[in-house]
């Protein structure tokens, strides 16, 4: 592999974060190298969510900090994030049902436009250059996931290996450097999740996007990362390559199954 | 009718225009701003002209010569429609060469077997898929030396010093071309008519497969007689969506648009197909029997799911089509009355049907490859699409019978094509003579020998008859025919073709060759028999849940009923209707080896992997267990299986008003 791991780029310090009495997260400390894929695993109820929701500001923690490229946050903003490059895609799918593919992933170059309000409603002069520049933008992330033969369909028709494809379709419009992937490849069969896997190993290979990816089948978390957090609790209690953290006694025992 | 000359052509410049590279260089100089070739990519049509096309020609097979590609070297082309792959054909022929299309779809070990046979050194591939597939078998293929890739995606890491990117060889062969000039034109001057022009592999119903090699002359012949035969001319369009290893293709997309010099267009993938062909919009269309079956399944779905006037006026508009849509077509008298319901037809529905299928534009279709089911036929001619069929193989460039504008039958392959004899052989097999046979199977005299006869007859394989018109009607495969137990003459292929036009049954398997009567395995199309399941409220998981509900064995039970009802009015077939049948719980797929890559049964093959189910479908038992492996895409197998149900079908006496 010839792809070059950088320094940090996301670094999660001391992050503690409770709603009421549940603590969800416990000083919970880890960092995300740039151009590497990060996994974060653990059982159901472990904080992998609450996690991601904290690096783009969902959630806000009532302890730690984040830093990201160098720059210090007692908490992010998700507006704030996504101005800094992080995208991210749901576990439960959050796509406009009644819109068609292509539109959905349009709305993820939002940001990108620059536009005033009046260009736009009446679709002239720089609203119109934008449109075709963004349409070219997309069309590349359309034919890079291989959904060209649903281009016009609404989303609400597709099945849900194909909504996924879209989520991630619209997260990378946004031309991230981080993207966030909230268990992409829950509910599907064996074929969409090797799709799913090229796809991600595809985008981190020749976007040199940044990856953190939570998920539960634990043969695509080993095959696609780089490196591994394990969560249990809302504590951390594993860190490292797939190997090391496959031989941690402890991350055996709460989450991998151990013999009993 | 004569074997036709160059149809557009000057006299005395055809004369010349007798290989490929002669007839993309003719092209160029006399029609250089027309569009040869356009293809979807990021969701626009990309155009080049026959000027552009032949200059990226020359640069390929400069860029092949750089490489050692030699005249006789056969070059391996693997993956979808694309113009560069085309084109590949194309320069391996300017330089001698002799281009190996080969299915895309197959794993890699099928390939195995082609990359040895023909002993290919140089493959040009699609994408980083096909590369995969290639450097897994590569340690197997010692003589492959240089893997060249379409689409660099997801390839950029792989290091190994044989692998080239095509954008590189086409610009170092076109600076080599601009120095040297002459370089090609002695290459192209050096191609003979007899120089073998392309190399298919069977499909292999039976054995291992079989180059066929086929010369520029035979090939060019049978497009020469297919374009004045339905006069083809450069304004024509056409999609080319089918595999390049299938002879269809190579016939209509490549040399029938050298000949004749129209456009083709390229899909953007195999799943934009329907889009596709909406917005192109071709006037010459060319499909096998299954992919109308699709399309004619698609609709019915869609209507079955439309408003209660729209499905009223459908039907009632389908009703008037079927009475007089293909007299309309054909051009024979019709009432008064009918030719007014059937414009009025035109505008409400068969005209927007038409759009919708994208066949609007249509001048021109055919279907070939496997026998059509009739009613399936009809409904297409019915509403004024003029659907023909033809019937030809690899071994004849698909050329031996087409079907006149205005003589069809339905259960006929039409006349003899231009050029073509025709012969009927004691034990009734088709045998056929004309300047398109094969010149040989690659490195198999024993096999030419076999299938050539000492007079210079191919035989096909196929029983038929030539009917008082003149016209060829195909039974089955000759080996397929058999007899049940009782002498009745068992024609497999005609029973499951009436089993698969109901639009629930995706592929039946009939059985009856010495037995006491006929039994059918049936797969459900889960399509149609999803949506019909959708529509009563019924959940299923999967293929095999839904595959083994007694109401769907009801649903196919009654289409099946119907077949026999229809076979009992045939003296000649009544004997064979169905007794017992199945529903299999997993779909037939060529990775299983169950079909061809062409989606034809493997007869033997399914027989012998299910013989405990028809030994079970004749012992009277109720239930059959049932494991089966399944292969997945990626080559790594499963499992499934199931209990499945057998089923009596109601039988008719048989009907013999004809004969009284």
């Amino acid at each position: 592999m010839a792809r070059l791991i950088g320094e940090v780029i996301l670094d999660l310090q001391n992050v503690s974060l409770s709603f009421g009495g549940v603590n969800a997260l416990v000083d919970i400390s880890f960092d995300v190298r740039e151009h590497e894929v990060r996994a974060i695993i653990g059982p159901n109820g472990a904080g992998k969510s609450s996690m991601l929701n904290v690096i783009n500001g969902v959630y806000r923690p009532q302890a730690g900090e984040i830093i990201l490229r160098g720059e210090h946050f007692r908490q992010m903003n998700p507006y704030k994030a996504a101005c800094a490059g992080i995208a991210r895609t749901f576990q439960n799918i959050a796509l406009f049902k009644g819109m068609s593919v292509l539109d959905n992933i349009m709305t993820g170059r939002n940001l990108k436009m620059k536009a005033n309000i009046f260009q736009q409603a009446f679709w002239m002069g720089a609203a119109q250059r934008e449109e075709l520049e963004h349409r070219a933008k997309v069309e590349e992330i359309i034919d890079f996931l291989e959904i060209q033969h649903i281009r016009k369909t609404p989303v609400g028709r597709l099945p849900y290996g194909l909504q996924k494809r879209v989520d991630l379709a619209r997260a990378l419009a946004m031309e991230p450097q981080i993207l966030l992937l909230d268990e992409p490849m829950a509910g599907m069969n064996i074929e969409e999740k090797q799709d799913m896997s090229r796809f991600i190993l595809d985008v981190n290979d020749q976007m040199g996007t940044t990856i953190v990816l939570i998920e539960h089948d634990m043969g695509v978390v080993m095959d696609v990362s780089d490196r591994v957090v394990v969560l249990d609790y809302g504590k951390k209690i594993g860190d490292g390559s797939p190997d090391e953290v496959r031989g941690n006694p402890e991350v055996i025992s709460a989450y991998l199954g151990a013999s009993h | 009718m004569a074997v036709s000359t160059a149809g557009s052509m000057p006299a005395g410049v055809s004369a010349e225009l007798d290989t490929f590279p002669r007839l993309m260089l003719a092209h160029a100089r006399t029609r250089p701003d027309r569009p040869a070739i356009r293809e979807k990519d990021l969701g626009i049509w990309q155009r080049w002209t026959w000027a552009e096309a032949a200059q990226e020609v020359r640069g390929m097979a400069c860029g092949l010569a750089e490489l050692g590609f030699k005249r006789g070297d056969r070059l391996a082309i693997i993956g979808d429609n694309r113009p560069r792959l085309y084109w590949a054909m194309c320069a391996a022929q300017m330089l001698g060469g002799i281009p190996v299309p080969m299915y895309q779809d197959a794993v890699a070990q099928e390939m195995t077997f082609v990359l040895q046979d023909a002993g290919i050194h140089i493959a040009i591939v699609e994408d980083q898929e096909q590369v995969d597939k290639l450097l897994e078998v590569k340690d197997q293929c010692p003589e492959l030396l240089h893997i060249i890739y379409d689409d660099p995606r997801g390839l950029r890491h792989y290091a190994q010093p044989f692998l080239h990117e095509l954008d590189g060889v086409i610009a170092d062969g076109k600076s080599y071309d601009k120095t040297h000039a002459s370089f090609l034109e002695q290459e192209i001057a050096a191609g003979r008519p007899d120089d073998v022009a392309i190399m298919l592999y069977t499909s292999g119903t039976t054995g291992k497969p079989k180059g066929v090699c086929q010369t520029h002359g035979a090939l060019i012949a049978a497009a020469r007689g297919g374009c004045s035969f339905d006069k083809l001319d450069e304004t024509g369009e056409i999609l080319s969506y089918l595999p390049m290893a299938w002879v269809g293709d190579n016939l209509f997309s490549y040399a029938q648009a050298l000949v004749a010099g129209f456009t083709v267009n390229c899909p953007e993938s195999s799943e934009t197909v329907v889009t596709d062909l909406r917005e192109i919009g071709p006037s010459y269309y060319f499909a096998p029997p299954r992919v109308f079956e699709n399309l004619l399944t698609q609709v019915m779905i869609r209507m079955e799911d439309a408003g209660a006037v729209k499905r009223k006026m459908f039907h009632y508009f389908m009703d008037v089509a079927k009475r007089c849509g293909a007299d309309v077509l054909d051009g024979k008298p019709v009432g008064g009355k009918d030719r007014l319901l059937y414009a009025l037809g035109s505008l409400f529905v068969y005209g927007p049907l038409k759009n919708v299928l994208g066949m609007s534009r249509i001048r021109v279709a055919y279907t070939a490859g496997a026998a059509i089911g009739p009613d399936l036929f009809r409904f297409y001619r019915s509403i004024g699409i003029n659907l023909k069929q033809l019937y030809g193989q690899t071994e004849t460039c698909a050329y031996v019978c087409l079907q006149p504008d205005g003589q069809i039958k339905l259960d006929s392959v039409g006349l003899p094509a231009p050029g073509v004899e025709i012969k009927i052989a004691d034990n009734g097999e088709i045998l056929v003579k004309g300047p398109m046979l094969l010149k040989e199977y690659y490195q198999r005299p024993d096999a030419t020998a076999e299938s050539i006869n000492a007079e210079g007859y191919f035989m096909t394989g196929d029983a038929g008859f030539i009917d008082e018109d003149g016209h060829l009607k195909i039974i089955d495969r000759a080996k397929d025919v058999g007899k049940l137990n009782n002498g009745a003459v068992f024609a497999p292929n005609y029973i499951e073709n009436k089993l698969k036009f109901f639009s629930y049954i995706k592929e039946a398997v009939a059985f009856g060759h010495h037995r006491d009567m006929a039994c059918a395995f049936i797969n459900i199309d889960i399509g149609a028999v999803g949506n019909w399941a959708e529509r009563r409220g019924m959940p299923y998981s999967g293929y095999n849940d839904l595959a083994g509900k007694p109401e769907v064995y009801e649903l196919i039970q009654e289409c099946i009923e119907q077949v026999n009802a229809d076979l009992a009015h045939d003296a000649m077939v009544a004997d064979t209707q169905i007794h017992r049948f199945l529903v299999l719980h997993k779909e037939l797929d060529p990775d299983d080896d169950e079909l061809t890559r062409t989606r034809k049964v493997r007869r033997s093959f399914v027989a012998e992997k299910y013989a405990v189910l028809i030994e079970a479908l004749y012992s009277g038992k109720a239930t059959q267990f049932i494991e089966t492996e399944v292969k997945f895409e990626d080559g790594r197998k499963g499992k499934v299986s199931a209990d499945l149900v057998i089923r009596d079908v109601k039988t008719f006496p048989a009907v013999s008003r004809r004969a009284a």
